[in-house]
């Protein structure tokens, strides 16, 4: 019940900018959510290529997006680099207009106005955050870099990527699902990662399904009759630890009842320096996770 | 139960209509209460309230006791219940039971968890009284349980219109009780008294308009007959304000502005109109002193949060602790810690009245560790600084001003590109209740090392909207954030242990006369841990984050924990 009411709310709050629906009582619009949305899926940027409504959506940008999007909108510890032309979620204006005005279920974009912070943008500042984020693309290159196919050669094959990822429900486990990670960071922040694993662990990769934070970071700790495991932390609190050892087995252990304990933040990903893995190929690999991620 | 309750229901019986219907709550533009006009149920209001009048007076002897002004006074004299928010008017949320204690706290077990069925973050601290504990929780839910069981006696929820401006979620911290009335302050800027046996509103004032972006957070105090009261919004640009209600009727006595109008002392440390929008508000619960008869009340920052271009000057009163005369709100005097401040530090920290044995200089104290990073010591009689130390990572401050007040340096002003400082936004520490155990004489509390990016962009104030002229970002270097809890030696400064969490908490700590420092943690743990060493004894997984802090009470002679933790309230005792 509080819910739907506030969910009617927030339409009434939006609709007042444009003077449509604000004197409608707040019973009736319930009935009117439907409409309402598909009246502003149509909508139209009122301020296409406008510079000073792009500066004005520069500044709510920093205020409502870049603690996850990054300032300058170029990807941030959470949210994807929007800096990018083609966008999973939105194919133009109106589309993105819903995603900020709804969130997308299943991630960590929450609908505007609902995380507890007030009540959240004007449409008007929607549409001004749409062109500041318009103004900053950059066009996708003629010949895109990279070349995806021998990408996905390499990452299920020579480059043993796939012994410790998955991608798309295929490889392995130790380390992070990458289906989504093309879509989600900048094609420099993904080179980084394989060139200095340890420099920032998983930091930045959002996974939708968990609501705790996965790190990485390595575990190695000796049991109580001698036993050496080193893995991957799971989970972790002050007396528990959850970790997944090289062979993919799950060990629950007790804190207490070790011998040692030890946690690093230095990867248990090889560093893959250009000698291991040429610029070219590493090229063709990004290409591949940006191919499926973008999907 | 007594006598009153079992006949309660037959009394209820001869009111009619009224009763089994859900509380009435009614709104006022004004600040003055409404009278509400009961319905017409056949005979006059007149004999119904002679006939009301004639049953509590036949029980009176029997209900249970008033919570008089007294009986808050002398909270000491009775353990077993917790009456304030921070336990007693000192703010030390610490309890003389010692049932449970080092040596058998490994022992503890859960006696009963109670599902509040609202969604989000649980900040609220329940109170007790007489074996009946007070709770509220998310969206200005309040609830009576019976203490041994958790089983509910009454639900209040108050209704809230749908477009609220919390700042940073749904919260609400918890009641204040006082003669037979809970005070509930609400989202939506309302102060609700609720009786204490139904849960059924006595009276319901409304105390700033919620579209310009006031709301109620805080756990009221009760002091003499008055709910003081102080309000939320510093990210909505409000003018900061702190009310005294007169219990009984709701009429309000005063109102102290935390942002002084034209021609008052103070006014001249903002630039041109920025007053108007400054901020400071006064979310969390202050402290009293009955001996000089004075409230403490820390205040928060001046808005917007993270510009200070706008509005130069040192923004009185925003960040900083109040000194006022209980009985008219006039300030006695005032100390700021940070002066300008552009980091949303908010200085509105439980201000903790210490009274050490160790001290002989004639001096009665005031500590705070503060959201800045630093722990301060001041002479409540004066105001006067004492000793501020830093106790978490800072960079924003190498020297201190005469007076020994640390000084922000220039370079740590939020700049367009932004750069990092520390603490970060969200403060070495931040609501989260801290502890002063008069046996250790130690200050416990919840500390974080986190860095943040600070950057700033202009933003126009319209009232109602967000007015931050700022944003936050984890900073570039991802230093994984850690979190403590902290025992500060206040004659010193010094750090005597800390505990490390897994990662950094939001939850608060209690100290118990059982030697023993209970505290939550963001991964769902409750755990004690021994108050002189900080050696943990004993812990139990709850499976939800803490955001709140622990109280200790007792019914029956048995000795209870209780902590909220995801969306549930959890006590714990001894087998």
């Amino acid at each position: 019940m509080l819910a739907s009411f506030r969910r009617s709310g927030q339409i009434i709050k939006r609709s007042s900018a444009f003077g449509r629906l604000s004197a409608l009582p707040v019973r009736l619009c319930a009935a009117l959510l439907a409409f309402a949305v598909t009246a502003r899926a149509g909508a139209q940027n009122p301020f296409v290529n406008d510079p000073n409504a792009a500066k004005a959506g520069e500044y709510e940008f920093r205020i409502n997006c870049a603690l996850c999007h990054g300032l300058g909108a170029r990807g941030g510890g959470r949210g994807p680099d929007l800096t990018r032309a083609q966008k999973k979620h939105a194919h133009n204006d109106a589309e993105m207009f819903a995603v900020i005005s709804n969130g997308i279920p299943g991630t960590a974009m929450p609908a505007n106005g609902t995380n507890g912070q007030g009540v959240g943008m004007t449409d008007e500042e929607i549409w001004q955050i749409i062109t500041y984020i318009r103004s900053q693309e950059v066009k996708a290159p003629a010949n895109p870099i990279g070349n995806s196919a021998h990408g996905r050669e390499l990452f299920y094959g020579d480059a043993n990527c796939s012994l410790c990822h998955m991608v798309e429900g295929k490889g392995g486990r130790i380390g992070p699902d990458l289906s989504s990670v093309g879509g989600s960071r900048t094609r420099e922040a993904i080179i980084d990662s394989v060139r200095n694993p340890s420099r920032r662990l998983a930091w930045g990769l959002s996974e939708a399904t968990k609501e705790f934070p996965q790190e990485y970071e390595t575990i190695t700790v000796v049991t109580a009759d001698g036993k050496q495991i080193k893995g991957v932390a799971l989970n972790e609190d002050n007396f528990s630890v959850q970790i997944m050892d090289m062979n993919e087995q799950i060990h629950l252990l007790e804190k207490d009842k070790l011998r040692s304990f030890r946690k690093s933040r230095e990867s248990l990903m090889p560093v893959y320096t250009p000698e291991l893995l040429s610029d070219k190929n590493l090229d063709d690999i990004v290409a591949f996770l940006i191919s499926v991620g973008a999907k | 139960m007594n006598r009153e309750d079992k006949t309660s229901p037959d009394c209820k019986a001869n009111l009619g209509p009224s009763a089994g219907s859900p509380p009435v709550t009614w709104k006022s533009g004004a600040s003055a209460p409404r009278k509400h006009t009961p319905p017409d149920w056949g005979f006059g209001p007149g004999r119904l309230r002679a006939r009301i009048l004639a049953i509590s007076l036949l029980f009176a002897t029997h209900a249970f006791a008033q919570v008089t002004p007294d009986r808050l006074l002398h909270s000491a004299k009775e353990p077993q219940n917790w009456l304030t928010y921070s336990g007693d008017y000192s703010g030390r949320r610490h309890s003389s039971l010692d049932q449970v204690n080092t040596k058998n706290a490994h022992s503890l077990v859960a006696k009963w968890v109670y599902q509040t069925g609202a969604t989000g973050k649980l900040e609220t601290t329940p109170l007790v009284v007489d074996g009946i504990l007070y709770v509220t929780a998310q969206d200005d839910r309040a609830f009576a349980l019976d203490a041994r069981t958790g089983r509910p006696i009454w639900m209040y929820q108050h209704e809230l219109p749908p477009d609220i401006r919390p700042c940073c979620g749904r919260v609400n911290r918890g009641l204040a009780i006082l003669g037979d009335k809970a005070f509930l302050g609400t989202l939506d800027a309302h102060v609700i008294a609720l009786d204490s046996k139904t849960g059924n509103v006595i009276w319901d004032v409304v105390a700033a308009d919620y579209r310009k972006g006031y709301s109620f957070t805080v756990a009221p105090l009760a002091v003499k007959n008055l709910i003081v009261i102080g309000v939320s919004g510093g990210e909505y640009g409000v003018r900061g304000f702190i009310d005294a209600y007169d219990a009984e009727t709701g009429i309000r006595k005063w109102r102290f502005y935390t942002v002084p109008g034209p021609g008052e002392p103070g006014h001249e440390t903002w630039e041109g109109d920025s007053w108007k929008a400054g901020g400071a508000p006064a979310w969390n619960t202050g402290t009293y002193d009955p001996a000089t008869n004075q409230i403490f009340w820390p205040t928060g920052n001046p808005a917007p949060s993270n510009r200070g271009e706008g509005r130069a000057g040192d923004n009185l009163y925003s960040n900083s602790l109040l000194a006022l005369n209980a009985d008219t709100g006039k300030l006695n005097w005032y100390f700021q810690f940070t002066k300008h401040d552009e980091h949303d530090w908010d200085a509105t920290q439980v201000p903790v009245i210490i009274e050490s044995e160790k001290r002989d200089s004639g001096q009665h104290l005031i500590a705070q560790a503060n959201r800045n990073g630093f722990f301060y010591v001041i002479d409540r009689a004066t105001g006067k600084l004492i000793s501020a130390n830093a106790y978490g990572k800072q960079t924003w401050s190498t020297s201190k001003d005469a007076e020994g007040r640390p000084i922000a340096n220039k370079s740590a002003s939020p700049t367009l590109e932004g750069h990092t400082v520390c603490p970060g936004a969200l403060g070495t520490t931040n609501f989260m209740a801290p502890s002063y155990d008069p046996q250790t004489e130690l200050f416990y509390v919840t500390a974080r090392d986190q860095c943040d990016i600070f950057s700033t962009a202009p933003q126009p104030y319209e009232a109602g909207h967000a007015y931050y002229g700022s944003a936050y970002f984890p900073s570039e270097q991802a230093e994984p954030y850690r979190g403590f809890l902290k025992a500060i030696d206040p004659e010193t400064g010094e750090i005597k242990w800390k505990f490390e969490h897994t990662s950094p908490t939001w939850s608060g700590v209690l100290s118990t006369a059982g030697g023993l420092v209970f505290t939550g943690d963001a991964e769902g743990n409750f755990v004690a841990l021994d108050a002189a060493a900080g050696k943990p004894l004993w812990h139990f997984q709850m499976g939800g984050a803490v955001y709140a802090a622990p109280i200790s009470f007792a019914v029956d002679g048995k000795q209870y924990l209780a902590i909220a933790a995801g969306s549930a309230l959890y006590a714990f005792g001894l087998p």
